[in-house]
Parts: C-alpha cells; structure tokens; sequence
C-alpha cells in the first residue's frame, strides 16, 4: 500500500480498501522505522491522526451521498454534485494523502526551523499559501522534513539537525551489488531539500514540498529516484517560503510519477494575492494525457552540458533516453546554451548577495534564537547571529555584503545580474528555434557515500552539484527531474527535462512518456522488514 | 572703546545697505542676522580689510511625508497615530520570514498626486529597492525604499511669504523637487536609560512616507519655513499627508551650508529634530550664523548631523549613529516594477481598471491647490492678498467666508476683517479649528446684517459676537433683544440726551461755533459713552449740529 502512486492510493481511499487513519498509522510506523534516514525534524503526529480521521468522516459521507444524492437526485435537477454535498464531501484527490514539507515553509503553530540553530524553537503564525492549499485539499502533514541549513547546501548535511541519509543506502540493490554497510557506507540524499526527497522515497509520504533556489528539489529527487517538478518562476506562491534567493527560489514537487507531480501542481499553481510575484495559471487542467506522442515535438540536447565530471553512467542514460526519443520519432537536436558555464559564478555572487539581505532580519529580536550577551543592541546582533548561524550560512552572508558593498556594487552584483539576462536569453533563443524541451542530467552522477562527500566544503560541492540544476533558476524556467535507472552502484540516476516558461504541464507529459519506458524500480513496502528495504518493479515495461 | 564701538556699528550699518542693494535676495538673512542676537552669535564681524561679498546660507530639505492612508504601504494593517504600542503591527511589519510586501495602491496614488501638484514628472516605470542597516526599529535589517528611479521626479514648488518693511509685500520664490520616493517608515524605540533597555514600537513600521527631496534653493530660515508651510498646504488640500509636525506626519531635516554667491557650496550640516514649521526657521537660520562664525574664526564646518534643540533654540551635534554607512542597496526581488498608465487607453488589455493607476484620471481629480485658491480668492472678492494667505492658511477659513458671502449682501471687504480678525483670534485663544467654531457662519452673517441694516453700532456687532460666542446657539437677535442692545433712535429720546451733552459742556459748543467742526466728534463720543453705544450715529450728528449751530 506505502509504496502505491498518490493517483492509485487516492483510489484505495475512495474505493474502502484502506481508510485515511489507517494509512496515516501505516506512515507513522514507516516514519518510526526509517527514523535513521532522519528525513524528519519534526513528526506531527497527532494533528496527521486528527486530519486523518476528518478525512475519514468526510470520505464515508461521499460514500453515502454518492448513492443518495448523485444518483437520484443530480439527474433529476440536472446539477453537478459538489453545489449540493455539505462541508464534510470529500475534498479532491489528495484528501487523507499524507504528505511531508521541508522546513522551510511555515506551518502555523508547528515549528519551522530552516534546520537552523536561529530558529530551532520557532513556530509561525501562518502557513504557507502552498501548505495551506494542501491542507485545504484535505491532505494530512506527517512532519516537516530535514535540509540544509536555510537551504544552502546540495547534500543536506549542512543542517542543525545532521545529516539525512538516502534510504537507497539500504536497499539491496546497493548493498548487495557493492557489499557496502549501510551504518558506515550510506550515501547523501542530494540537497537541499534531502528530508522531503527521503521521505517520498522511503514511502513516508505520498507527495513532499521542497524548495528549489538552485537545483534543491531536482538535485535530491534524482539522487533518492522520486519525480521532482521545479515549477516556472511565479507560478506557485512563494508566500510562507522561508527565502534562500527571491527571485529565484521556487516551491518544488516531488512524488513518486509524474501524473501525481501533476495533480499537485495543478492544486498549488496560480495567482496569490500575498505574493506580487506570481501569475496566473495557464487555463488547461493538468491531468495528464496517458498517451502522449512524442512524434512532434523536438528534444534538444545542449552540448554545454557535457561537463567535466559527468559520470560515465549518467552520460549513458542521458544517451539511452535520447535514443528512445529518436526511436519514437520525436526529432533530436543538439542545442548551444554557450553562456551555460558561467552561470554558477554569476548564480554565487547574486544569491550570496540576496542572502545576505534576508539573513539581515534574524537579529534575535522579533523571533529566533537571541544570544544572552546584552552588553549593546550591537553585541547582541553579533553573538546572536554567530551562535544562530553555521559557517555556511555565515560566509555567504560575508560575501554576499561584500559583493553589495558600494565599491564592488556595479563590479559583481551588476555584472551578474547582466550576465544572467545572457542565460535566460540562451533558453529563449533556443525554445524560439523550435526546440520543445531540453534533455540534461540533474546531477553528474549518482549519489556519493557521506564520508567522501563531507571531503570537501559545501561551496565545492554546491559548484559540482548545481551545475545541471541552476541556470534554470536563472531563467525562471520549470524543469523536472525524472528518475531513469540505477547505477551500477544500485544507486538511481536521474534526467532533467526543461522546458519554456509556463509549460509546466507539457513537461510533465514528456517525463511520463520517459517515466512509462525506463522501468525505473521503487523502494519496496517493506514495512514488515525493518531497515531492510527490497527492490521491485513498479511498472513492467516494454519500451526497454 | 565706546567711541569705536560706535564706529563699527556705524560701519555696519552702512555695509548692510551697501550688501542690500547688491544682493536683494539674500535680505532675509542679513537681517535675521542683524535683528536678532542670540547668546554666542551675534552679528557677523566685519572682517578689518576690504569687505568681500559675504556668506550667505545655502539650504536645501529632505521632507518625509506620512502617507495618509489606512493602511501600511505593504501591509494590511491600519495606520493610527497613538494606538497602544505594537498593536498595529502585522506579520509583514514584524519581517516575520517568508512574508511577502503587497504594494498598497492607495499610496501609489497619493504619490502621483503629490507629485503631480508639483509639476513632477511621473516615471511611468519605477523601482523598489532595499537599503540596510541594523537598527532595533527596522525589523528587517533593510528598508524598501526607490534608490534607482522614484515614481516622480524633477517637479517645482512655487511658494510666497510676506516680506518687506510693513510684511505686507508678497515674496514669490521656486524650490525645484529634485525627487519623490516611495519608502517604509521606521519603527520607534523607546530608550529607558534607568534600566539600560530600548523599547520597540512596530505601530509606525511599514507605514508609507514620500520622500521629498527638496534642492538647496533656499537660503534662510524664512525661505524654507515658507516653502514647507505652502508644501504643507497642498498635502493637506490632497489629502495625501495629514502634515502634523508635531505628530511626525512631517519630518523635515535641513542640509544647511553657507558660501559667498558664485563660489562653490560649503560643506553642509544635516540639522535634524525639527518638529514645527517655526522651529525650522529658528533652526535654520542659528545653523547658518553658527557655520559663518566658525569660518570667520577661521575654523572648518564639519559634515556632521546635528539635532535642534528647541529649548536652547541651537543645534547640537548628534552622536551620528549611521557614522559612514554603506546602505548595500539592491533591487526589492520581491516587488515587480511599480507601472503608472497616462491614461484609460494606455491599458494592456485584461487589467484590472480597480487594480490600475491612471495618471489622467488622477490629475482630473486633483482639487484646487492654494495658490490658485489664494488668486482666486483675491480676484474673485478683492480682498487683500495678505487676506488670502490667512484664509487659506487655516483649515476651513475659505469655506467659512465664502458662506458668510453667501448669507449676506454685504460686500467681502467688510467681511473679511470679521473673518480674519474676531473669529481667528477667538479660535486661537481657544485653541479651536473652523469647524468647531461655535458661531456658524449664517450667524455671523445675520450679525452682520443686522448691522448693516443699522439695528446695531459696530461696537455693538463686537459686542454680540462676543456674546454669541459664549452662548452658543442664541442668535444675534435673539441676543439684541434681551439685553437691549438695539440703536436708540427715539428722535425725542435722543435729543434730551444731546442737550445734556451740550449743556454740561459749554467750551466745546463754544469751540464748534468757532468753527472748530472737529470737536463735534468728541460730542458725539460723549452721546454714546451715555447710550452705550446704541445711539444712531446719524441721528446723533444731525441733532448735535442743529444744537451747536
């Protein structure tokens, strides 16, 4: 049952095969049992048990109505059933879904701690506008999941709270094919959003929110093999978000297909009046086509994306995939997006500079950690926000100043910001010359034991990491990591699709069309087996 | 000594005339400097040589205008001046994290309408900024302000003061508006020194201000004083700006330097901690005395803030807390470019027409600004153009003599003294506004009606106005008749009365019959002394003279 789609365990619910609380129970126990994977900061247990059973009343009410109401009474007045259900109807699809967020979206009362020392006992006053909207939709939170700390990171080891381990470390697939031990060879989860990947991967939740700033949601997906979508720029709300960088960071879907990504983007999506900066939706409903034909459309491969480092496996899927859409008959073009390499220089300064403005708030006085030395308002600032802070979030704040400094303003921050420009007009001109969606890697290759990642500084590894990811922040495009295979390691690999703004849905389509040919394997059920967790096949496929 | 100190007041004097007839515009000052001699800076010291042209001030202002408006500038939570600390405060004022700033459009408008009532161009496009720094009341370590390009720019203030020996001589001068910006007001602190603790106040955090910048065109106390009493004028006629200075609806702080004409500007003080119009001056114009004495000390004015202390009536230095800061402005990612539209048909298609700022419709909105209120009024109803700024200076005076017009038949020349002279000074000594005036203006009018229709002298009129003042409510006629304070003209009455007068006072008669018509006048006097003043002025002359011929 934990290992279903939230398309097919939707129907479960409605069908009486398995009730809301029972399947939040089921959830819970999971989250118990993979507690060492420590994808959660907090479990909220108790409010998912309470949402659980009023999803229950409400689904049992459908039930009812469905025989009395819809049948009879609908055909008769000729009107459609919800302007006559009362409150208690079945909300939509993901009514009694339990789902995870990462913490660094607020939820109101529960606490929201960025996996920060500063805000380690803070809980806001509002949600979300993303979490609000899931909650109305009926969905249960189990918690809120591990990160970087304030989402700076690409392996989410940098937080407050440790780090979180991929729940592919203890599957057989890896431990068998390399004879690893998982207690010491336990690979990262990717970052910065690792908890809300672990969790949809191990089959806590059904669907997770990450935030994407530069690769944050895509990075961790392709890493633990669940779907990721990085919505256009604007499109989801960011009202509630906890920024890393405003103009860039996006709210991000994972989930275990690409028709359940779409279900929940098509819930999240449109305008919020608490955030100028959203548009409204495209007016098609995102429902997936189940048979989307690729024969029209034009994949582009850009060439700039052959980078040192990319791993002779991830190059192969990257190939395997592209001949799948030959094979099909969509045309293939190799593409140039030549100011792809100094995007992540240009992404550094402008998100170390826009970071060191929204750290500016966390002075221990309205909210967060406030530091006991109160010699001067001064003093205090400046223990606060060192005890608040890891070294990470702090060097960025250092060269983000420096880069805003008077002197350096015109040199870096305005250098960046043009040279940004330069990348998103890459983007344009390619998908204006008739390219419908570009083919990457997400990441260079599948994921690194903890104890060879933590070699190097989080800025190394952001570099290496973020390399596929970022410049589609830049431009404020949607893309979407799909998962493809495993390594040889047992690891999985993931692909990127991007796509022109607001061609979220279409992306989407093209993922499934992917999605439905690689045969990519899930994280068993394997609930009665704890910290062992098997290998089966999803979906048996013929393309391959 | 005193012989010489003789001699150089002397020379003084003759320099001064000598520098008004060269230098007619920098007469305010020079006589500010002559006429008043606070404790430390009295006036210039000629210096022993040839006399170089002397310094003058040079002052420009930075005004920030509270929006009026009920709510914040991206906030919803209302605007009130003394609600109970931090109860206005919401997520976003607090910079709570993740909230969002919602642009308030109100605030939007009432900046294009400022910015148009002083001939500005609107930037069709602006942007918002952020500017940080750390400071207990800005919550968010930065203030969203429009560094880059302020929704209005290069405008002129044209404003007019009395001037001249009698102060009845209108002064016309211009100040260019260099630039109106948008931005977030600050929060408050409140330091308990006892305790050693500061206390925050987030009620005024995020309330919108326009920031005014006004060029140094000025150059004295009189000058910038008047500049922002007109400037307080037009926010008020708008409505943009409730202009209280003592409520910190207005905050103006003067960049003040002094220089000979034609050479290049002195360094500059920034004077702040003004909170009255009268206190500006006052300000200004010790800042500018003070910088001349220091250079004619042979000493350096150093860029530095300095606080008005109006007790003392001097400025001070301020521990400068911003010291040399570096804001590290950067573009508001949160907030889209702010667009203004000229008009209904410059509207991408699909706008919300609620959501939208149309400058058109806004400029066809604009109400009757106060100079062209004062011009009016001087045309319309020939009064005196030093009538005009008392009318318009008061809240409400316009419209409580033009309804008095319109209830009466008498011309506005009679009126107005009524209007500007009994009602003002009453509202003054009781600290009241117009519309809190307990003599409604038909009141005032059927007063002066009765008045003119000769029921009553006019010491008479002041008499029941004064009475109508105290108990409101009674009408002049009303009033007249229970103390019997209507014209005596009983012919037989009256004449009894007059030949008292005349028998009691037989040199005066004698005078008159002399020819000596004049005395007649005191006659008169004595008839009314012994009517209290209700005896027909006419009627009393008439028989006065038949009895003195």
């Amino acid at each position: 049952m934990l290992s279903l789609t939230l398309r097919e365990v939707s129907l479960a619910l409605r069908e009486g095969r398995i009730s809301p609380t029972e399947l939040c129970r089921k959830c819970l126990n999971r989250i118990k049992k993979t507690q060492h994977l420590n994808a959660y900061i907090t479990v909220t247990e108790e409010l998912a048990l309470k949402q659980a059973q009023e999803a229950e009343t409400r689904l049992l009410q459908g039930a009812d109505m469905c025989v009395c109401i819809s049948s009879i009474l609908c055909r008769v007045i000729g009107v459609t059933v919800p302007s006559f259900l009362p409150l208690g109807a079945p909300k939509g699809p993901l009514d009694g879904i339990p789902f995870a967020v990462k913490d660094n979206f607020c939820t109101e009362n529960i606490k929201t701690t960025c996996a920060s020392k500063m805000l380690k006992d803070y809980a806001p006053p509002y949600n979300a506008t993303v979490v609000q909207k899931l909650l109305d939709q009926g969905a249960v939170l189990m918690g809120k999941t591990n990160m970087d700390e304030f989402a700076m990171g690409s392996g989410s080891t940098d937080g407050a709270f440790g780090p979180v381990r991929n729940p592919w470390s203890y599957a057989a697939s890896y431990t068998e094919k390399t004879g690893a031990v998982p207690e010491s060879d336990w690979v990262v989860c990717g970052g910065s959003s690792g908890g809300s990947a672990a969790a949809v991967a191990s089959l806590t939740s059904y669907l997770a929110l990450g935030s994407d700033t530069g690769g944050s949601t895509r990075n961790p997906a392709a890493l633990c093999g669940v779907v990721a979508l990085k919505p256009t720029y604007g499109l989801l709300s960011r009202h509630g978000l906890i920024p890393l960088v405003n103009s860039m960071d996006v709210p991000g879907i994972m989930a275990r297909s690409a028709s359940d990504a779409a279900i929940v983007l098509g819930i999240l999506q449109g305008l919020d009046m608490r955030d100028s900066t959203t548009v409204a939706a495209p007016s098609s409903p995102t429902e997936l086509p189940e048979h989307f034909d690729v024969k029209n459309i034009c994949v582009g491969i850009p060439k700039e994306y052959h980078a040192p480092g990319l791993s002779e496996e991830t190059l192969m899927q990257w190939s395997r995939v592209t001949d799948m859409f030959e094979r099909a008959g969509a045309r293939v073009e190799q593409v140039s997006l030549p100011h792809t390499q100094h995007s992540i220089v240009c992404y550094r300064v402008l998100c170390h500079a826009e970071v060191a403005s929204n750290m500016a708030r966390f002075d221990g006085l309205e909210y967060g950690l406030r530091s006991k030395v109160d010699s001067s308002t001064e003093a205090m600032y400046a223990s606060t926000r060192h005890e608040g802070f890891n070294d990470v979030v702090r060097g960025r704040i250092l060269s983000g100043n420096y880069f805003m400094l008077k002197q350096n303003y015109q040199h870096y921050f305005v250098k960046a910001q043009k040279v940004r420009r330069l990348i998103a007009d890459d983007f344009k001109h390619v998908f204006s010359s008739g390219v419908d969606v570009l083919l990457t890697p997400t990441t260079l290759s599948d994921a690194t034991r903890y104890s060879d990642f933590t070699q190097e500084d989080n800025q190394t590894r952001s570099t290496q990491e973020d390399v596929f990811t970022q410049p589609v922040n830049m431009a404020g495009l949607p893309a979407v990591s799909v998962p493809t295979a495993l390594s040889r390691r047992g690891l999985p690999i993931g692909l990127q699709l991007i796509g022109p703004a607001l061609q979220d849905k279409k992306l989407l389509s093209v993922a499934q069309w992917i999605e439905q040919r690689v045969g990519f394997p899930s994280i068993r059920d394997s609930s009665e087996s704890r910290n062992e967790t098997g290998v089966t096949k999803r979906e048996q496929t013929s393309a391959v | 000594m005193a012989a010489s100190s003789v001699a150089a007041s002397e020379l003084l004097y003759n320099m001064k005339k000598q520098i008004l007839i060269l230098h007619p515009k920098v007469s305010c000052i020079i006589r500010r400097i002559s006429t008043r001699s606070p404790r430390r800076y009295n006036q210039p010291q000629p210096s022993a040589k040839s006399a170089p042209e002397q310094l003058v001030g040079v002052v420009g202002l930075e005004i920030h205008a509270q929006i009026h408006s009920n709510t914040k500038l991206f906030s919803g939570s209302s605007v009130c001046f003394s609600a109970p600390p931090n109860s206005l405060v919401s997520f976003f004022d607090a910079s709570l994290p993740g909230t969002l700033p919602v642009l308030n459009r109100r605030c939007v408008e009432a900046a294009v309408m400022t910015g148009l009532s002083l001939n500005c161009t609107i930037n069709r496009k602006s942007l918002f900024d952020r500017k940080h720094y750390f400071y207990a009341d800005l919550p968010a370590g930065y203030q969203i302000t429009q560094q880059r390009r302020p929704i209005a720019v290069d405008g002129m203030l044209t404003y007019s003061f009395l001037g001249g020996k009698k102060r009845n001589q209108v002064i016309r001068k211009n100040v260019h508006i260099k630039q109106i910006q948008l931005e977030q007001d600050s929060g408050k602190s409140l330091h308990d020194d006892l305790r050693s603790q500061t206390l925050i106040d987030l009620n005024r955090a995020g309330v919108g201000l326009m920031e005014l910048v006004m060029e140094p065109d000025m150059s004295c106390g009189e000058e910038a004083a008047a500049a922002v009493r007109e400037l307080q004028l037009i926010l008020q006629a708008l409505g943009t700006c409730q202009g209280n200075m003592s409520e910190g609806q207005l905050r103006v702080d003067a960049n003040v330097s002094v220089h000979r004409p034609h050479e290049p500007l002195g360094t500059r003080t920034e004077v702040k901690n003004i909170n009255s119009v009268r206190y500006l001056a006052r300000a200004i114009d010790y800042e500018i005395r003070r910088q001349i004495d220091v250079l004619q000390r042979g000493g350096m004015v150093q860029n530095e803030t300095r606080a008005y202390d109006s007790k003392s009536g001097e400025t001070v230095p301020m521990r400068d807390k911003e010291g040399l800061q570096d804001y590290r402005f950067m573009p508001e990612p949160n907030l889209p470019p702010l667009i203004v539209y000229e008009d209904n048909a410059s509207l991408p298609t699909g706008t919300d027409l609620c959501q939208a700022v149309v400058v058109q419709k806004i400029r066809e909105g604009l109400p009757e600004l106060p100079s062209v209120r004062r011009d009016r009024l001087v045309q319309t109803y020939g009064i005196l153009t030093e009538h005009s700024f008392t009318l318009v200076n008061e809240d409400g005076l316009v419209e409580y003599f033009e309804a008095v017009l319109k209830a009466t038949k008498r011309a506005p020349r009679n009126v107005i003294g009524w209007v500007t002279n009994e009602l003002l000074s009453y509202l003054k000594q009781h600290d009241m506004s117009v519309s809190q005036s307990p003599v409604t203006p038909p009141a005032l009018a059927e007063l002066l009606e009765l008045q003119e229709m000769g029921h009553i002298s006019s010491s008479v009129a002041k008499q029941v106005f004064q009475e109508m003042w105290r108990s409101s409510g009674k009408t002049a006629t009303q009033i007249i008749h229970e103390q019997d304070l209507g014209l005596v003209s009983n012919t037989a009455q009256l004449h009894s009365i007059c030949q008292k007068v005349v028998d009691s006072h037989p040199d005066e008669v004698h005078a008159i019959r002399n020819g000596n018509k004049k005395v007649l006048n005191k006659l008169m006097g004595l008839v009314q002394k012994e009517t209290k003043g209700r005896a027909d002025p006419v009627l009393v002359r008439t028989i006065l003279q038949e009895k003195t011929s």
